[in-house]
């Protein structure tokens, strides 16, 4: 008996399938035997790609929503002339039919793999799509049958032939593929299990597999232990999605009738196209580190990248925390190396220090806010002046904007209750509109208990007396003050604490976009006065 | 043989910018019209053909970009506003879009 092989990958779209890996033959099985002359081998090409666009329309008729709409944008690029010209050109010069196509398309297809919007680069699985389309009626070809519930593993899979198989029971593990290509988008609204990104790793076909496309990773050859846990899991998944869909769409109420505003945690925009706006109060939470990823970014891509999410939400408040670089979070040219980053510069610290580069930021958020319901929120602040010296700042950019006639307004600004020195006296930060209490820092700062250390998980508990009597203090001030308070750390997704929260006086959890329905659950479950 | 010539500029504020679907809508609406259409991602050019759906997606246009549109022939005034107007609704893909994306 093998010993079970995990392989690591990025869950794209969740869910668990159980399965026979099958991997599809190489292309190019059939062999294509050139015309004797050169207008015969432009005019079987032609022929083929006509017998693409035939199939494809056929396609598209029977096909709905985003399916259609993928199939549309395939067929108005198979009927541009410029592929058919281009690969005339090449059969001009001698290059025969078929590759003639593939250089005209491999070609193109280059352009978008370089690109640098990730929307753009999945866009050249689309143009495989069309190219082995259009070989397959050139040859003769038919694509071979994936067999049902198997789990397919390939570099990637053209959004037709997705669109051909009956998933059920089956998945996807994806050597390559994108988190934002069209087979998972489609994938994710059919709940099809996907994991992308495996890397190329050596995979025997026919073998049995495991697909966790919660966790991202396909384990070949299973023993017992790993495929009862998979079952468990799938199971409790199953669970999940119908609470989800039960409670997702409607408001949350406890048993008692109060109403409870859940909203969603965000890391990146392109995260709102599987979150259904209706389903949430808002934006909480919308980190922007994954600006910095690729360095110091631009007034214009920051505007651009909140300006999606607050149109997205449609009016509902969107909450963009400042970056919060440091910690655990190194940015390039932005943070520091130092011996205790925890304790270090991070979050506003950081951002005060470097006001230049904060400015860039705070410009974006200030012309933002004229395009929605925007509020700004400071991260590890522990001192009142904090706020005061980012509110400056604030004041001389939105400034600087007016002088220029650039349109912009000024949010409220709030505050991440995170370190203790906040949570226990929140009345000094007055100057904040409002209060988000970041539990995953404030139950290591509390218990002194690094969250990366997993020996320390019995420590580092939301649930900690201690961390309740804080959150209990803070949100006791928010009504007496009149200022909102909520809870976006992990402590607000988790169900099992979701009793505490509410029994600490929180009514506003910005939660991930995964935990909605089950913590909208919760909630209905939960009277007034009674912790569980 | 008319010499009508139109040209105006405007700013690509969808999301994901003149991407998959906003490029068909895009080339489907330029073929309606009988004058010859370009586009540019900078003033100075270059300049290709409204009406192509590949040379379109190859432009790669990103939200923030600020699109060239010119015609020229007849009915080229009417042409650039329409392909304006569209660019400037976000190509229609609004609410209702969003909408869809999640059924």
């Amino acid at each position: 008996m093998p010993k079970p092989r995990r392989l690591k990958g990025i869950a794209a779209s969740a869910g668990y399938a159980a399965g026979r890996l099958w991997r599809p033959p190489l292309s190019g099985a059939a062999v294509y035997k050139p015309r004797p002359s050169r207008q015969e081998e432009i005019d079987a090409l032609g022929a083929a790609i006509d017998a693409a666009i035939a199939e494809t329309a056929s396609l598209v008729a029977a096909a709905n929503g985003e399916a259609a709409e993928i199939l549309e944008f395939q067929l108005a690029m198979l009927e541009d002339d410029n592929f058919r010209s281009a690969s005339a050109a090449r059969i001009d010069e001698g290059v025969a039919a078929d590759k003639a196509w593939i250089a005209t398309l491999d070609e193109e297809i280059a352009g978008y793999a370089v690109a640098e919007d990730e929307y753009f680069r999945a866009r050249a699985t689309d143009l495989a799509d069309i190219r082995e389309r259009v070989l397959a009626a050139l040859t003769g070809y038919t694509r071979p049958q994936i067999p049902a519930g198997a789990i397919y593993i390939a570099d990637d899979i053209a959004p037709s032939a997705f669109l051909a198989h009956d998933w059920e029971g089956g998945g996807l593990a994806l050597l390559h593929g994108s988190v934002t290509g069209h087979v998972t988008i489609l994938a994710r609204q059919r709940g099809i299990p996907v994991v992308v990104g495996i890397g190329d790793n050596e995979v025997g076909e026919g073998g049995f597999a495991l697909l966790d496309a919660i966790r991202g990773e396909v384990i070949l050859d299973p023993g017992e232990a790993e495929r009862t846990q998979h079952e468990s899991a799938r199971q409790a998944h199953l669970r999940r999605l119908e609470a989800a869909s039960l409670f997702s769409p409607k408001p949350a109420v406890t048993a008692s009738g109060e109403r409870v505003s859940v909203l969603v945690n965000i890391a990146d925009p392109a995260e709102t196209q599987g979150i259904d706006a209706g389903h949430v109060d808002g934006v909480g939470l919308m980190r922007t580190e994954f600006l910095f990823n690729k360095g110091l970014p631009g007034e214009d891509e920051q505007l651009a990248a909140y300006r999606k999410v607050l149109a997205w939400a449609d009016g509902r408040p969107v909450t963009i925390r400042t970056i919060d670089a440091g910690g655990d979070k190194p940015v390039p040219g932005l943070t520091e190396d130092e011996t205790n980053p925890f304790l270090g510069m991070r979050g506003i610290r950081l951002s005060l220090a470097k006001p230049e580069i904060f400015a860039v930021q705070v410009r974006a958020l200030l012309r933002a806010a004229v395009h929605g319901n925007l509020k700004v929120m400071l991260p590890m602040v522990s001192v009142p002046r904090e706020i005061d010296d980012a509110r400056a700042i604030f004041a001389v950019e939105a400034a600087r904007l007016e002088k220029a006639g650039i349109a912009h307004s000024v949010p409220p600004v709030g505050i991440m209750v995170e370190v203790p020195s906040a949570a226990i006296t929140p009345e000094r930060f007055s100057a904040a509109d409002f209060f988000s209490i970041g539990s995953n820092d404030l139950v290591q700062y509390v218990l002194a208990a690094s969250r990366d250390n997993w020996k320390l998980a019995g420590l580092a508990r939301a649930g900690d007396p201690a961390v309740l009597e804080l959150i209990g203090r803070v949100a006791r001030h928010g009504v007496e003050s009149g200022r909102e308070v909520s809870l976006c750390g992990d402590a607000a997704s988790d169900p099992a604490m979701t009793a505490h929260l509410l029994s600490a006086g929180l009514r506003t959890l910005s939660v991930a976009a995964s935990a909605i329905g089950e913590v909208k659950a919760e909630i209905a479950r939960w009277h007034h006065g009674v912790a569980r | 043989m008319t010499s009508e010539t139109a040209q105006t500029e405007i700013v690509i504020t969808h999301q994901v910018g003149l991407h998959a679907r906003p490029s068909v809508k895009f080339t489907k609406l330029a073929k309606s019209f009988d004058c010859a259409i370009e586009v540019a991602v900078a003033p100075q050019g270059p300049w290709i053909d409204a009406k192509g759906i590949v040379k379109i997606m190859a432009l790669k246009a990103p939200a923030g970009t600020r699109l060239q549109i010119r015609a020229s022939g007849d009915g080229a005034a009417r042409a650039v506003e329409a392909l304006r107007a569209l660019v400037e609704r976000d190509f229609d893909e609004g609410e209702s879009h969003a909408q869809a994306a999640q059924a």
